[in-house]
């Protein structure tokens, strides 16, 4: 029994890392019908923040070393959420109201991303800096002497291709140099090591130990969920992002800013996966593929939670947590030793990480079957609802 | 000129059929064969997306189907291969002594080549109409089908007893009408079968986006809600096209399969569904040559970019998706085709001018 709570608890731990990673997707597809497929990566870019907050405290050592988990909670918040903005403002504000296509964008998003962390060095981050200077550079001239030629937006696009070219050459300029060609993080796995507060236990209940790992995340996601309904429900840009979210056209009539919402939801939606990726960290090490674990997982909640609903939200991280921890370790069996046959059968057939997700992926195909639109669905009298 | 363009389909396939195996070496012909049989998905995925605005992001499930069904079929009848019980000698590693019940038909080259697009349809079928009869559509449906190619994958590979799990069977090893699958003979025999394959994969096609069928798949493109309040019921629609497009799928991965030497639970990874869609984005979609050249041309880039920068290739792949979403919608055939090329050179001053009012010159040039 309690291998079976114990369980129950790194279920709960599982849970609490989608929750934080799927509020983020659910806040942004709920308000703009985005779906950010590129937001494992920036769960990814969360963990990739904590590594460098880590590396950058070690010198310290002592007392201030260990603090400096807090430090890369806010700066991983931060960071992914200003690349978020960055990404908003760039390219899905291009792409309103064709969802199918902002998923193919992100989906090249994500793939730009991964490979950044695998190879950026040095050198690639000044030629990118080039190269993009150059291009605005470009585009500014341009537009000064011809900005009223209908050639203007081919030249334009001709301008940044060939910036593009400059920042090529930039970078294998650069990579000549020998300390600046080093890569960054490189292909492999990063390991972080978890301050020594969070390792080893946090107390028992009862025979129960509580890991403090794992408490920990299960702490920090219902705070940072408290933080989220408290913004949405009670700050006056809560109130402008719920607007949006119920009608968009309205809200604009009203004088509501909603490109200024989107950017700000977009942001928020980014910098909590930035957060869930530096609570993966502590679970084990981490690698550039990080996002494509979790993604299929944020989605499979936010189908089954119904969406833009926090509550549906919770409970469905909760349940994929626990079904996911459960059933894949195989705790069942050694729960309930003297189950019949049959049950034991398909117990056992399921009782590996992978299989545990088929599970899971059966179950919510299963369940769509009953209520199509989630748990909680958005009610409304509008055909698409 | 017409003339010329009637021909155009012909000369094409007369210059795969026999000029490009006598100008590639066996390695170049053997990747063509491989892009043209991509191109069978492509076109499939353009059915399904193109012209049924149902972006499904799991059809590599249909694909490995067709691939596995093929792989197994061509392991059970080589006997090199062969273990201690006579069936393959994976089976043995894992201590199985009997043939799982459900890969015994496979001794069948008959049945084999049934159901190579049969199983990927009945699946694709039976996916589509749990998911189409609760009028879940949109970005939905793409989740889903996601998640359904999640199943799968970890399904074919966690399950090291049925399937060899991550290994994969490996075709080019086995012998078919006693020739080595993977040798350069039977190479150019799989080319040649890809290359008649495509173009019926074509008329199909075509037989389903035209006529009245067609047409109903463009509605439910276009305004679903209304196609319904019209009196139709969309369900069998959608899902008689996504079971053709499964099947389409099924032949293109045993194709595929047997040219590549190998079919893996990677076919079903997620990142190659999703690539499978950037093939018709690039093409165009919503026509049907559009896929063909999309695919050949993404698959043929790919190859030049890997040999010569292998890290460059996801920069590459990344941008190419999101330059063809934002600014190429129509894909390049489209943008041909909807007068692309003649704004452009208009914008430049090259092309002719439209003489009296736009709307009345036939040869008028949009200038925006």
């Amino acid at each position: 029994m309690e291998l079976f709570f114990s369980q129950i608890l790194d279920g709960l731990s599982i849970g609490s890392v989608l929750l934080l990673a799927a509020t983020g997707l659910a806040i942004v597809f709920g308000l703009m019908g985005v779906i950010n497929l590129a937001h494992g990566e920036f769960m990814m870019l969360g963990a990739y923040v904590t590594y460098v907050v880590q590396s950058a405290f070690k010198p310290m050592g002592g007392v201030i070393f260990e603090l400096y988990f807090p430090v890369s909670l806010v700066l991983a918040f931060i960071v992914t959420g200003l690349i978020g903005v960055l990404l908003e403002r760039t390219l899905i504000r291009q792409l309103y109201g064709r969802p199918l296509e902002t998923l193919l964008a992100t989906w090249g998003v994500s793939l730009i991303l991964i490979q950044l962390i695998r190879s950026v060095s040095t050198a690639m981050m000044l030629g990118i800096i080039v190269g993009v200077a150059s291009g605005i550079l470009i585009s500014k001239l341009l537009r000064a002497k011809f900005s009223l030629k209908p050639f203007f937006t081919y030249l334009n696009g001709l301008g940044w291709a060939v910036s593009i070219l400059i920042g090529l050459i930039a970078v294998n300029i650069f990579d000549k140099v020998r300390p600046l060609s080093k890569a960054w993080f490189g292909p492999r796995n990063i390991d972080v090591t978890a301050p020594k507060w969070l390792q080893g236990s946090w107390g028992m209940i009862g025979t129960i130990e509580l890991p403090g790992l794992r408490i920990f995340i299960i702490l920090l996601s219902a705070l940072l969920l408290l933080a989220t309904y408290w913004f949405l429900n009670k700050s006056v840009w809560g109130l402008r992002i719920r607007a949006v979210t119920q009608n968009r056209q309205m809200s604009n009539c009203l004088g509501i800013p909603t490109d200024r919402v989107d950017s700000i939801t977009f942001g928020i939606g980014s910098g909590l996966a930035g957060v869930a990726g530096c609570a993966i960290t502590l679970l084990g090490s981490v690698g550039p593929n990080l996002g494509a674990a979790y993604i299929v997982s944020c989605f499979m909640v936010i189908v089954l939670g119904g969406v833009g609903n926090l509550l549906g939200t919770v409970i469905a991280s909760m349940l994929l947590g626990i079904i996911q921890s459960v059933i894949g370790s195989g705790t069942l069996l050694t729960v309930f030793p003297d189950m019949p046959e049959a049950a034991r059968g398909v117990t056992e057939f399921f009782a590996t990480t992978s299989m545990s997700l088929v599970l899971v992926f059966i179950f919510i195909i299963v369940f769509l079957q009953f209520r199509p639109n989630g748990m909680f669905p958005q009610k409304g009298r509008s055909i698409d609802a | 000129m017409k003339l010329f363009q009637r021909l155009v389909p012909w000369i094409l396939l007369a210059v795969a059929l026999f000029i490009l195996p006598a100008a590639l070496d066996d390695f170049r012909l053997n990747l063509f064969g491989r892009y043209f049989a991509l191109a069978i998905t492509a076109l499939a995925i353009d059915l399904i997306w193109g012209y049924t605005g149902l972006l499904s992001l799991g059809q590599g499930i249909f694909f490995a189907l067709g691939g596995y069904a093929v792989a197994m079929y061509l392991m059970l009848n080589t006997e090199s291969l062969a273990g201690g019980n006579g069936i393959p000698k994976f089976f043995e590693n894992y201590g199985v002594a009997e043939l799982p019940f459900f890969w015994k038909p496979f001794w069948s080259p008959a049945f084999t080549l049934i159901a190579l697009w049969v199983i990927p349809a009945v699946v694709a079928g039976l996916v589509g109409w749990l998911i189409f009869r609760n009028r879940i559509k949109g970005v939905y449906f793409s989740i889903i089908t996601q998640a359904a190619l999640m199943v799968f994958f970890h399904f074919f590979n966690g399950q090291q007893k049925l399937f060899d799990g991550t290994n994969g069977l490996k075709t080019s090893t086995s012998e078919l009408f006693g020739q080595l699958v993977g040798s350069p003979d039977m190479q150019v025999v799989f080319y040649r079968l890809t290359v008649i394959l495509l173009p019926l994969a074509f008329l199909v096609c075509r037989y389903f986006t035209s006529g009245r069928f067609g047409d109903a798949l463009i509605a439910i493109r276009d305004d679903e809600t209304r196609f319904r309040f019209a009196g139709f019921n969309s369900v069998p629609f959608k899902t008689i096209v996504f079971l053709v497009a499964g099947a389409l799928c099924g032949i293109s991965g045993a194709l595929y399969t047997v040219q590549s030497g190998i079919v893996s639970p990677q076919y079903m990874s997620i990142s190659f569904s999703i690539e499978m869609v950037i093939w018709v984005a690039v093409g165009g979609r919503g026509t049907l040559v559009g896929p063909i050249i999309g695919a050949t041309l993404v698959n043929y880039l790919r190859s030049l970019v890997s040999e010569a920068l292998p890290e460059a290739w996801l920069f590459v792949q990344g941008a190419l998706f999101i330059f063809v979403v934002v600014l190429m919608p129509d894909g390049i055939y489209g943008w041909v085709t909807n007068g692309g090329l003649r704004s452009l050179l208009a914008a430049f001053g090259i092309a002719k001018k439209a003489k009296t009012y736009p709307q009345l010159d036939e040869e008028a040039v949009p200038v925006d």
